[in-house]
This record gives structure tokens, C-alpha cells and sequence, in this order.
């Protein structure tokens, strides 16, 4: 891992990709794993605690701290209730972790923690314990924040990337790509006007409609830094089968296309942060859009793909002009800071 | 254009390309200069329309791609030594210099800003100022005018910490090398460089060198309707210049652009990766812009840089081989950690296979 990065982390160690990959199996897994860390998930179930628990992390250092559609305060409640909702469990307690710059604005502070609590209050979690440090200006940028999730599994199905079979459909939960680009036109670099805001929502509400499928639903995730393009790659990296998506099945807003464009960023690969991807059995797509249904939450949901026995491990598209292509697993530091 | 109106006029294409192609007894090779059509091409999954007596090759218009490692070295050399901030657009920040890149330079402490657009190195030069800011100038005859236009602004603003690091580069010479080559039957010219420089001007092309060229669009129809172009002329034996981008491209370019980049600029002799020292082929600053000029302004020491002889980058570059050809590919050079240039630059072809694989 060090032969090229001269021995030092890089950006793009946490660009959610490939590279942060290999940081966590070669300095992290191999000091710390004792069973349960292994497969990495965005979520573990407690075991030996009598019901099942859920159990999840996640740190938050997006810039800009403030940006279309949220900010770092509703955005901590938001992403560990969703890795804990795509694994099955509704979200109910949290912690929160507050690292602060000298010199924040208080002003700042107050209106992170206010979409902290409307944000909580919304997905029906707790905040229930915490801590505050403050480090000297220089050695953070104004708020780091880390939440801790606890929830508990509202179903008997194990979702699991093994339960996944050929055939089965692959779904989204609404247009892709408007997280990621929200923040990168909210940074101060450009200077360009687009009617965009982040989708940044807690997903339980569709995680829990779409565990009404029982067996037939198999996996979900939610598809945040590496977009949906790193979602569908570690489907077909951890099944080994094939992932065919068609192009234009794929919803995605028309001002994150025109925005994408001119950034050069693909859409596919830009950070979402109130979607879910789902596999679901062979013929319940369908059946899966319908509970999804009017859903607020699930705009533009639809069907993008199946699993197939050809092409093992690789997301294959098809354009939309008929061609196809490989969809690759997005790596390096494509979009830094943008969770 | 409707999704569906698009693909049915792109199999109508495809068709008349297969039918063209079948009438062809040798199998044709065509050149698509520019590296954002190399982009466009795999990642509309082009490639895997076309029948197999077409072949597509990636020529040397990645301005990233065709940039010296040394020059990487010259920049954190320069850097290092003047205690300057680098200003740069994105792609160059991975590209690997003989020890390390402009990303690992600046996990070690080193100032490296990414801007989207040149004029925006005046705003992060005031706000380091009197700390040098210098720009990496890279790109061809698309991203030089507004390079030019920045220093007119900086003259103007009276900006005193901003220089360029050129390494710009003009496709008229290169150009002229690969089409000496044999087994180039033909060019898919670029549009974003023939908006400035015309449509008009490529007629060397057809008349010295007896091949077609086609300016195209970077929409999946615009290339098709250019390849098609290409098959046709060259089945007919009836080499020209065709305008397929016309919308964009006039036959004389933008004389305002080209105007303000002669004000700013003079011919020079440029070193292309993969093609070596072209005469005429960059650019170097006027007299009386001289004073931006990081090389002259701040003096430092180069090594000759090596590149991994097992890198193709040059051959690739030239379009006489492909990634899927190369050893490292995929295997020691990959987006994260990159040998050669190709394979970090969004433009780049290597970058193109890999993520947007045929299948």
C-alpha cells in the first residue's frame, strides 16, 4: 500500500473507493479483527445481548459545513440511521461525538445542533449520550462529528449479498447524484448556479415498506460516497455474478446531469445520502415499486438492472444508445469531503 | 433529444457504418485525437458498436497524458525550493513524478490548490499573497486563451505572486507526424480545439498526406456521423476535410481567442511524452509577459527523469498499441496507483479502458 504513497495517507485513502479498501485490510483489519470486523459492514448485529441489536459508526467532515438541503448536523443523524436501516434495523438510539474548531462561530454551532435535533426528531432516533472536545485553530476545519447508531432488527431476513441469485432485480430508490453534487457546487470554488440541494433524509421509511417483500427482499444499501457505481461493483465483487444495469433506467435529475457534466463527475459515481439501492427476487421489482409507492422519499424509484450469470464480478451498463461498457468501481479521490 | 429518437438514430448509423465497413476488403484504423472523445467513446459503450474491421485508436489530445514526468519533478522542485503554492486543474494532482506526485507532495505539507478554471489562480494568489502561486500550464489550443486572458487580468489587477509553469502544447505538429504513419487511415479531429483554430486549417491533412479528417461533437451521434464520414471517404478514396460540428466550429475558429493567445504567447518547441522534442509544437511566453514565467523567475535544478520502461504510455499515445496490450495494465498501473499518466487523467486512454471496459 505504501509503495506509492510515499508511506503517508493520501486523500484518497478516504475517497470510499479502492484505496480505502486496501487502508482498512492492510493497517487496520489486520490489528483489529477478531471475527466480527471482518467483512466489514456498514453495520454489525450484536450478538450475546439477548434481542437483536444493531450497532454502527460513522464521521462526518464535509465541506462546506452548510450546503443545499442540510448541513454536517442533519447529515450525522442521517447517515448512521441509513447504515443502519439498510441493514434491516430501525434506527432508535445515537451517540454524538463533537470535535470543534477554536474559533467556530457559535451562531454556527447553534444551527448544526438545531438540524441535529430536527433531523433525530424526524427519523424517530435519541441522541443519548455524547462528548465535546475543542482542539486549537488549525487542527480541525470549524466541526468534525462522529455518531455511533444502535437499532433494532425489525425482521428474521438475513439481507446479505449471499442471498443474492441470478435473476434477481436491482433497484433505486430515487434519482442518483445529488448529495455528492450539491456539495462540490456549494464549495467556494465555483461559482456556478444550479437549482440543486442534497437528498440527505433518513431511509428507514423505505427500508421498512420494502422489508414487507420478507425472503424476496435480499440486500440494501445505501449508496453514499462512490455513488451507486461503488454499491453495484461491491454487489458483484461479493457474489461474484454479474450486475447488468440499462442506462436510461437509471433516474437522475436533470440539473445533477447538467451539473455533472460541466464538473466532469459521473453521476453514477457522486454520493447520495437519502437513497437505497435493494436487490429483490427475480419478478418483485414491480411489487417492490408498488410498496415503495407514493413515498415522498422514493420520487423517480425504479428497477435498473438484474444479476446475471455473465460477466461474474463486473457491473456491466448498457448505454443509451445500445452500447455497453463496464461501470468500474470508482477509486481515489474523486470527491474528498463529501461526507 | 428524446431518449429513444437518440437510439434509434444511432442504430440507423450504426447500420450504414456495418454496411460501409462490409464494402471495405482491409480493415481501417482510424484516429480520434482528442482524449475527451476517447472518454465519450468508451463511456457511451461506442466501441462495442462497431464492426470489427473498424478500429478506433486514442491519439496524443489528452494535454495531461502527453505532459513530461519531469515536469511534474520541475513543479515540486520549484516548489519546494521557493515555498510556492501550485495551482493546477485536478488531474495533474496523481500524475507520478520520479519521486512522487502533487497528492503525495501534499500529504507531506506541500501547498497544492485544484482550481476548475485558470482565472480562479487570481483569487488564490491574492489570498497567498506575497507566497508565489504558480499555475501548471497545461493544456492545447482550448485551454491557453483563458490562461492568456488570466495573465492579461493579472497585469491589469496588478496581481505581483502569480506565474505559469508552461507546458502548453499546439496539435498542428504532431498531427502532421501521425499522419506519416501507414496504418492511420484517417482522423476524428477535435471539437473543442477546431472551435479556436477552425475547421479550415486541417487541409494539410487531406492534401499533403491523401487522409480525411473529421470534426466531430462529443455527443454519441456527432461521433458516429463522423466515423461514418471517415469510412465513407476513405472507401471512396476521396480524402477532405468535413465540418461534422458545425455548430460549434466555424471554418476560421475564434480569431478573438487566437488573437489573445499571440498576445501572450510565441511558437516554441515543446517535449511531448511519447513523441519527444516537436518543433513549433508549444508555446513560451512574449517579452512583455515574460515576468509570469515561473521557469525563468524561479531557477532550480531538474534531474533527468526516467520513465518505467515497461510503460506504453507511448505507444499508446501514438495509437500504435492499446492499454489491453500493456502489462502493468490493470495489474501494477490502476486509477489509485498509476504508472503512467495515461491512467490517471480523466481524458486519458489507459483511465478510459479501464473504467469503461468494452464487454
Amino acid at each position: 500500500m505504501t509503495k506509492k504513497t510515499n508511506g503517508r495517507v493520501l486523500l484518497g485513502h478516504g475517497g470510499g473507493g479502492k484505496m480505502t479498501g486496501r487502508l482498512i485490510r492492510d493497517v487496520i483489519l489486520p490489528r483489529l479483527d477478531r471475527g466480527a470486523l471482518g467483512p466489514l459492514p456498514d453495520s454489525v448485529v450484536l450478538n450475546g445481548l439477548g434481542s437483536s441489536i444493531a450497532y454502527t459508526t460513522d464521521s462526518f467532515v464535509v465541506s462546506p459545513l452548510f450546503f443545499p438541503g442540510g448541513n454536517i448536523g442533519s447529515l450525522s443523524v442521517h447517515g448512521t440511521c441509513n447504515d443502519l436501516a439498510c441493514s434491516g434495523a430501525r434506527p432508535l438510539f445515537l451517540s454524538l461525538g463533537l470535535i470543534l474548531e477554536e474559533g467556530l462561530p457559535l451562531e454556527q454551532l447553534d444551527s448544526i445542533v438545531a438540524s441535529i435535533a430536527a433531523a433525530a426528531d424526524d427519523a424517530g432516533v435519541q441522541i443519548v449520550t455524547g462528548d465535546t472536545k475543542v482542539v486549537p485553530k488549525g487542527s480541525a476545519d470549524g466541526i468534525f462529528i462522529n455518531t455511533s447508531g444502535i437499532g433494532k432488527l425489525e425482521t428474521g431476513v438475513r439481507l446479505s449479498p449471499s442471498r443474492i441469485g441470478e435473476g434477481d432485480e436491482v433497484l433505486v430508490s430515487g434519482p442518483v447524484g445529488n448529495h455528492g453534487m450539491a456539495v462540490m457546487l456549494s464549495r467556494a470554488e465555483f461559482s456556478f448556479d444550479f437549482d440543486l440541494k442534497s437528498d440527505s433524509a433518513s431511509v428507514w421509511p423505505l427500508a421498512a415498506r420494502l422489508l414487507e417483500l420478507g425472503e424476496g427482499l435480499k440486500f440494501l444499501r445505501d449508496p453514499t460516497r462512490g455513488g451507486i457505481a461503488a454499491t453495484l461493483n461491491e454487489i458483484a465483487a461479493s457474489t461474484g455474478k454479474g450486475v447488468r444495469v440499462i442506462e436510461t433506467s437509471i433516474p437522475v435529475d436533470e440539473s445533477v446531469a447538467a451539473a455533472a457534466e460541466i464538473l466532469g463527475i459521473d453521476p453514477f459515481q457522486a454520493a447520495n445520502e437519502g437513497k437505497i439501492v435493494a436487490v429483490v427476487g427475480k419478478g418483485l421489482g414491480s411489487k417492490a415499486l408498488e410498496l415503495l409507492g407514493d413515498s415522498p422519499l422514493a420520487r423517480d424509484a425504479a428497477v435498473i438492472g438484474e444479476i446475471t450469470a455473465t460477466n461474474p464480478s463486473k457491473v456491466v451498463m448498457i448505454t443509451r444508445i445500445g452500447g455497453s461498457r463496464i461501470m468500474a468501481e470508482p477509486s481515489g479521490e474523486l470527491l474528498p469531503r463529501i461526507c | 433529444m428524446i431518449r429513444n429518437q437518440e437510439q434509434q438514430a444511432a442504430q440507423a448509423l450504426v447500420r450504414e457504418i456495418k454496411d460501409l465497413a462490409g464494402k471495405h476488403a482491409k480493415r481501417v484504423r482510424f484516429m480520434e485525437v482528442c482524449g475527451t472523445h476517447t472518454m465519450a467513446i468508451h463511456a457511451t459503450g461506442l466501441k462495442s458498436l462497431f464492426p470489427d474491421n473498424i478500429g478506433l485508436v486514442s491519439g496524443p489530445g489528452c494535454p495531461v497524458c502527453v505532459t513530461e514526468k519531469h515536469f511534474i519533478d520541475h513543479a515540486i522542485l520549484l516548489a519546494k525550493k521557493y515555498d510556492a503554492t501550485v495551482v493546477t486543474f485536478g488531474d495533474l494532482v496523481r500524475v507520478p513524478g520520479s519521486t512522487g506526485s502533487l497528492a503525495s507532495w501534499r500529504s507531506e505539507g506541500g501547498s497544492v490548490r485544484v482550481v476548475y478554471s485558470p482565472l480562479d489562480s487570481i483569487e488564490v494568489a491574492l489570498s497567498q499573497a506575497p507566497r508565489p502561486a504558480i499555475f501548471l500550464g497545461v493544456g492545447f489550443e482550448t485551454t491557453i486563451p483563458t490562461v492568456a486572458a488570466t495573465l492579461k487580468t493579472a497585469l491589469a489587477r496588478g496581481v505581483e505572486n502569480l506565474f505559469v509553469l508552461p507546458a502548453f502544447k499546439t496539435i498542428h505538429q504532431p498531427l502532421k507526424i501521425l499522419a506519416e504513419q501507414q496504418d492511420l487511415d484517417g482522423f476524428l479531429l477535435p471539437g473543442h480545439v477546431s472551435a479556436i483554430i477552425g475547421s479550415d486549417c486541417y487541409r494539410y491533412l487531406s492534401e499533403d498526406f491523401g487522409k480525411p479528417g473529421v470534426i466531430a461533437g462529443f455527443e454519441p451521434l456527432d461521433i458516429l456521423l463522423a466515423v461514418r464520414d471517415l469510412v465513407r471517404m476513405t472507401l471512396e478514396k476521396s480524402p477532405a476535410i468535413l465540418n461534422d460540428y458545425p455548430r460549434v466550429v466555424r471554418p476560421l475558429g475564434n480569431p478573438v481567442a487566437r488573437h489573445i493567445i499571440n498576445e501572450v504567447f510565441e511558437p516554441a518547441d515543446a517535449s511531448w511524452r511519447g513523441l519527444g522534442i516537436i518543433p513549433g509544437s508549444g508555446l513560451a511566453f512574449r517579452e512583455s509577459f515574460a515576468k509570469f514565467d515561473a521557469a525563468a523567475r524561479f531557477p532550480v535544478d531538474v534531474p533527468e527523469s526516467k520513465d518505467d520502461p515497461r510503460c506504453l504510455c507511448a505507444a499508446i499515445l501514438t495509437g500504435s498499441k492499446t492499454p489491453d496490450r500493456c502489462g502493468l495494465f490493470g495489474k501494477e498501473c490502476t486509477p489509485e496507483e498509476p504508472v503512467g499518466p495515461c491512467m490517471v487523467s480523466s481524458e486519458g486512454t489507459c483511465a478510459a479502458y479501464y473504467k469503461y471496459g468494452a464487454v
